[in-house]
C-alpha cells in the first residue's frame, strides 16, 4: 500500500531566483495526505513563489517537487488534474455573477451538469441569494467564499490556499477556517500559507516556518512549542481580547453577513458556529 | 488535453463576450472615433482633397476608416488580458487542466467578434452618409476576409502588449501608433501628393496595400497585385504576432 505512505506533496531542494534575488534557497518538506499543512512566513519569505511552483505556474531553478505523485515540472498536466489553487487575491471574474463564475469553472473542468454544481456550491457557501449578482459587488468575505467554492469544483485532492484570510474581517476569517477544516475532514490535503500565527495554530496539523528562502522549522504545534523552554505556570486574569469583544458584540446584535447575502435564515447557525469557535480557543 | 482545446476556447470566448455584452460601451467607444473622423473628413476636409478620381470622397476613405476602427478596437484586448493577469483569474485558469492556448484564443476570438460589430456600425453610418458600392457578393466576402485577417494580425500584437505590459495604460498605449498608421498611407489622400520620403514610406507600409485592395473591391475594380502584397503583409504580421504572443506567454510561466 505505497499509495497511503506516499505524501501528497513532496518538496526537495527547490530553489528559485528572480535575477539576483534568491527567493528560495533549497526548500524541503513533505505533506501527508489529508492533512492541513501551514507554511508560515513573513511577507517576502517566498511563500507565494513556492505555491506558484507547486501549482505549475512557475518553474523552479533547481530541486524537485511532486504533487499527488506527479512531478510538477515533468507532468504539469497531471498535477493540474489533482490540484486547485486559491491565490492571494480572490481570483473571481467581477463582471460575471457568482453563479456564472462557478458555472465557468465547472465547464472548464469538463464537469457534467455545471448548473447543478454551481447551485449546490452557492447553497453550501451561503451565497444562494447573491448568486445572481455580479461578483464585483460582493464584500471581501463573500468574494473569498466564492473563490474557495470555485476551487472545490471537480473535488481536487490537493488544495493550495495562498494567504486565504489576508484582508478579511474576523467573522469572514472564521468562516474560511471552518471551510478549511471541513475540507481536511473530507480527506482533502490542504497546503495554506499565512503570516498569521494564530491561523496556523488554529488549523494546521503541521507547521513549517519559511524564512529567507529555507524551512527553518517543521513540526506539529506541540513540537514547535517544545523548542522553547518549558512553560512556566502563572496565574493571570483572563482578559478578553478585542477580537472576543468584537465577535461577542456583533454576534449578539445582528449579522452583517445576513445583510450582505440577504439570508437571515442562516445567521443563527453561523453565530452558533462562531460561539463554538470561541469556546474552542 | 488537445481534445478539450476547442470546448475550452468556446467556454472562455463565451466568458469574454459576456464581458462585452455587459459593457457595450467598449463597442460604442471603438466606433465613435472613426465615425467622428469620417464626419470630419467628408464634411470639413474632404471638399479640399483631390483624390484624382471621380468617386465620392466617402467611398475613397471608408477602407482607411475601417482599419482605424479595428486598430482602436484591439486595444481592449490588451486591456482585458492585462486585467485578467492582474486579478489572478489568469493564474486560476493556468492552474487548471485546460488546454494551454485556450486562454489567449478566447480573447482573440472575442476581439474578432467585437471588432466586426464595430466595423458593421461604422459601415452602417457610412451608408447613411452616402457610401455606395457596386461590390459583388464575392467582393464583399473578400473585404470581410481582409478585415478578419487585419483584426487577427493586430489582435495578436495586442496580446503581446497585454501580456508584457506593466500598467493598464501601457497595455493599451501600443494601439496609438497603429491608429496613426492609416494617416500616412493612401487611406485619405493619394500618396503622390506627399513629399518623396513620406510617399516612399506610405507606399511601402502594409496599410496602403490593404486600403488599395479594399477600395478596389468596393469599387468593383480589379485588385491587381495589391491583394498579394496585402495578404503577404497580413499573414506575415499574424505569424510574427502569434509567435511573439506565445513567447510572451511562455515568459509568464518560467
Amino acid at each position: 500500500m505505497t499509495t497511503i505512505t506516499e505524501p501528497a506533496i513532496r518538496v526537495q531542494g527547490i530553489e528559485k531566483s528572480f535575477k539576483d534575488l534568491h527567493v528560495l534557497r533549497g526548500v524541503d518538506f513533505d505533506v501527508a495526505r489529508g492533512s492541513i499543512f501551514a507554511l508560515l512566513g513573513s511577507n517576502g519569505a517566498g511563500k507565494t513563489t513556492l505555491v506558484r511552483i507547486l501549482s505549475t505556474l512557475l518553474k523552479a531553478d533547481a530541486g524537485t517537487a511532486t504533487v499527488g505523485g506527479q512531478d510538477v515540472a515533468a507532468n504539469p498536466g497531471e498535477v493540474r488534474e489533482a490540484i486547485s489553487l486559491t491565490g492571494q487575491f480572490a481570483a473571481v471574474d467581477e463582471v460575471l455573477t457568482g453563479r456564472e463564475n462557478l458555472v465557468l469553472v465547472a465547464k472548464l473542468r469538463h464537469m457534467k451538469q455545471p448548473g447543478k454544481i454551481a447551485d449546490d456550491l452557492l447553497a453550501r457557501f451561503s451565497l444562494t441569494e447573491a448568486g445572481g449578482r455580479r461578483a464585483g459587488t460582493y464584500s471581501g468575505g463573500m468574494r473569498r467564499r466564492l473563490d474557495i467554492a470555485m476551487s472545490l469544483i471537480g473535488n481536487p485532492s490537493i488544495i493550495f490556499l495562498d494567504e486565504p484570510t489576508t484582508g478579511l474581517d474576523p467573522q469572514a476569517r472564521i468562516e474560511v477556517w471552518q471551510t478549511v477544516k471541513q475540507l481536511a475532514d473530507g480527506g482533502t490535503t490542504v497546503l495554506l500559507t499565512t503570516q498569521y500565527l494564530d491561523e496556523a495554530e488554529q488549523l494546521a496539523d503541521r507547521i513549517a516556518i519559511l524564512h529567507r528562502g529555507t524551512i527553518i522549522q517543521n513540526g506539529t504545534l506541540d513540537e514547535l512549542k517544545r523548542l522553547l523552554p518549558a512553560a512556566k505556570v502563572e496565574y493571570v486574569e483572563k482578559q478578553p481580547s478585542l477580537e472576543d469583544v468584537f465577535l461577542a458584540l456583533v454576534g449578539e446584535t445582528g449579522e452583517t453577513e445576513g445583510e450582505e447575502t440577504g439570508e437571515p435564515a442562516t445567521a443563527g447557525t453561523r453565530a452558533d458556529k462562531k460561539k463554538k469557535e470561541e469556546a474552542a480557543r | 488535453m488537445t481534445s478539450h482545446a476547442i470546448s475550452d476556447t468556446a467556454v472562455l470566448t463565451g466568458r469574454s463576450l459576456r464581458h462585452i455584452l455587459r459593457s457595450p460601451d467598449t463597442i460604442i467607444t471603438t466606433a465613435v472615433t472613426p465615425i467622428a473622423l469620417m464626419l470630419l473628413f467628408v464634411y470639413v476636409l474632404g471638399g479640399a482633397i483631390n483624390t484624382g478620381s471621380n468617386e465620392s470622397y466617402i467611398d475613397y476613405m471608408l477602407p482607411g476608416i475601417l482599419l482605424i476602427t479595428i486598430a482602436s478596437g484591439v486595444a481592449y484586448t490588451s486591456y482585458r488580458l492585462f486585467l485578467d493577469l492582474q486579478g489572478g483569474i489568469f493564474d486560476r485558469f493556468q492552474s487548471m487542466p485546460i488546454a494551454r492556448s485556450s486562454v489567449l484564443w478566447g480573447h482573440v476570438l472575442t476581439s474578432l467578434v467585437s471588432n466586426l460589430v464595430s466595423v458593421a456600425i461604422v459601415t452602417g453610418v457610412a451608408l447613411i452618409m452616402g457610401f455606395r458600392t457596386g461590390a459583388s457578393f464575392g467582393a464583399w466576402l473578400a473585404v470581410v476576409g481582409i478585415l478578419v485577417l487585419f483584426t487577427l494580425a493586430l489582435t495578436w500584437l495586442a496580446v503581446i502588449a497585454g501580456l508584457s505590459a506593466k500598467t493598464v495604460d501601457g497595455a493599451s498605449a501600443f494601439a496609438y501608433p497603429l491608429i496613426f498608421l492609416p494617416f500616412i498611407s493612401s487611406a485619405f489622400v493619394p500618396t503622390e501628393s506627399m513629399p518623396a520620403p513620406v510617399a516612399w514610406f506610405a507606399e511601402n507600409q502594409p496599410v496602403t496595400s490593404i486600403v488599395d485592395t479594399t477600395r478596389a473591391l468596393f469599387a468593383g475594380e480589379p485588385v491587381g497585385s495589391d491583394i498579394w502584397v496585402a495578404l503577404a503583409w497580413l499573414v506575415g504580421i499574424i505569424a510574427i504576432g502569434y509567435v511573439g504572443a506565445l513567447a510572451a506567454y511562455r515568459r509568464k510561466v518560467s
